[in-house]
């Protein structure tokens, strides 16, 4: 199954202010393949993802498509009914693997429960047990509670539920918030076995080491647009966009050195590049917004020199 | 030096420390490790004087804490400054930025508004953002707030339980700056807990793992003493 999302948007209107959350997003998602989208908290990466699903406020206008191509025809998620993504979409072509597992089980239901009630409801083709035993759960886990399990079984129950349906495309929006190092790799490496078994991953994430254990490619966000795509090894080696560069050399095993200023506010964005009052290499040329060109959104690609 | 010596914490029938001895001196960054549920975050609320524990004891610049939580003297409890994973169980969600920063001098009877300026300045917040309420901003952001208040009274000692887990790179290390200046200009002592192995190599100087914690009764438990 593959995504291809073109030219996406999503605007909020609020009281007095139009939230401009996502600006002309473009990115392809392929089976096999795991695409990293990554951002600091607030830039839109996470409202991306619930337009995907169809989860966004009525206050919301979403533009531009995103074609998920299965079978035949393809089907665009921004303009299908509420019904075609209930029916047909949420579970069976895209699967959502939550951000805090603990929190996204119903604490009043055994693990078993709503593993079964995902089964029955999907028409999965695999009972409670066989998902659990695939996914590292011994059968009794199953009959516990949300708040009997540990972090890491809640996160491969839900995992479990959803795969449940099967779907070609999986979507994980920050599925290791609140996790240890070593369960934020292993719930990486769980991704990237549904990944190998010929799945479409799109990852949501913050955190740049756990995009990098699992992408293949990486989509760097930046105050509502994306501003670098490219293969995770050359983003984060040889990034060519200030932003990338900053993020990558702000990791504690680099230089460690933030950058600086604050993103703007999706509220009042700049006219030109976004980035630019942060940006140490800004110019005349950055007062207008740089179009993606080659994978990189900025008018002084080639000027960024690292050490 | 905030000492503690054979603190023993349980939760009903659960013990998750026993009898851990731990030393913060001043003017060192501390990290502590270990896996989820190994007993991080309790002994960061006993150090901050937020849990009674079941036994041990706990002393401030060698001033023994007799009292916890509400009880325990002002003067001890301004010293340890506590910094959670979650802004945003951690502060009130009615304040504004500006206000939150404010409480530990509003609390004291002494409120400075320029005081508060300078800090949120430090903690690279600016003039709106100060007007705004939590829903308002990103974790972040608030964050940031939240260190500005841990920063306010200044102790002479801060707990960072998980400060920077929830937070991108950029953040990460702008925050981890912040608290080592702090540290350079004041001599406190810091207590970085993390899982984040990398990013322990990095900050801290010295290390503490907390072992043996949760041990039955009977066992010994190895203390966890700086190396």
């Amino acid at each position: 199954m593959k995504l291809d999302v073109s030219g996406l948007s999503v605007r909020f209107r609020v009281p007095g202010a139009v939230v401009r959350a996502v600006t002309e997003a473009s990115f392809q998602v392929r089976p096999g393949r795991c695409l990293a989208l990554v951002g600091e908290s607030g830039c839109g990466k996470s409202v991306l993802a619930h337009a995907l699903l169809g989860l966004l406020p009525a206050n919301a206008t979403i533009t531009g498509s995103a074609r998920l191509h299965a079978g035949d025809e393809p089907l665009d998620l921004l303009s299908a009914t509420p019904a075609v993504l209930a029916k047909r979409v949420r579970g069976r072509m895209i699967g959502l693997i939550p951000q805090s597992p603990a929190t996204h089980l119903t604490p009043v239901r055994t693990a078993r429960a709503q593993l079964a009630e995902a089964c029955g409801e999907l028409g999965s083709r695999h009972t409670p047990d066989e998902l659990a035993e695939r996914f590292g759960l011994r059968a009794g886990d199953l009959d516990r509670y949300p708040h009997e399990l540990s972090g890491g079984m809640a996160q491969r129950v839900a995992n479990a539920i959803a795969l449940a349906g099967d779907p070609g495309l999986l979507l994980a929006d920050e599925p290791t918030t609140g996790l240890d190092r070593p369960l934020v790799e292993r719930a990486m490496d769980v991704l990237r076995e549904l990944c190998d078994e010929g799945r479409a991953v799109l990852l949501i994430t913050h955190d740049l080491r756990a995009a990098e254990r699992v992408a293949d490619d990486i989509a760097v966000m930046y105050a509502s647009r994306l501003v670098e795509t490219g293969p995770a090894g050359q983003i984060l080696e040889r990034p060519r966009h200030p932003y990338t560069a900053g993020l990558v050399d702000a990791q504690p095993d680099r230089a460690f050195v933030p950058i600086p200023g604050l993103p703007p506010e999706l509220t009042a964005l700049p006219d030109g590049c976004a980035f630019a009052p942060r940006c140490p290499r800004a110019a005349d040329a950055c007062r207008t917004v740089p179009a993606m060109e080659d994978g990189v959104a900025c008018w002084r690609a080639g000027h960024v020199a690292r050490a | 030096m905030l000492r503690a010596h054979e603190i023993t914490v349980r939760y009903g029938r659960r013990t998750v420390l026993d009898r851990v001895s731990f030393d913060l001196p001043p003017g060192q960054v501390v990290g502590l490790g270990g896996p989820s549920g190994c007993g991080k975050s309790t002994l960061a609320r006993v150090l901050a004087m937020m849990l009674r524990p079941a036994g041990g004891a706990l002393s401030v610049d060698g001033a023994q804490v007799r009292g916890w939580r509400q009880r325990a003297p002002r003067e001890l409890r301004t010293r340890v400054a506590l910094l959670y994973q979650q802004p945003r169980l951690a502060v009130d969600p009615k304040l504004r930025l500006r206000e939150i920063i404010a409480e530990p001098l509003a609390a004291m009877g002494r409120p400075d508004e320029s005081r508060v300026g300078a800090l949120a300045a430090e903690v690279g917040l600016t003039g709106d953002l100060l007007t705004r309420r939590p829903h308002e901003v990103s974790d972040g952001q608030l964050q940031r707030a939240c260190l500005a208040r841990a920063l306010t009274l200044d102790p002479g000692y801060l707990i960072c339980d998980e400060m920077t887990t929830m937070l991108d790179a950029s953040t990460q290390a702008y925050l981890v700056a912040v608290v080592n200046a702090y540290r350079d200009r004041t001599g406190a002592g810091v207590l970085a807990i993390s899982h984040d192995e990398v990013l322990l190599d990095r900050w801290a100087d010295t290390r503490a793992e907390l072992t043996g914690a949760g041990s039955p009764p009977g066992m010994p438990s190895p203390s966890p003493a700086p190396l």
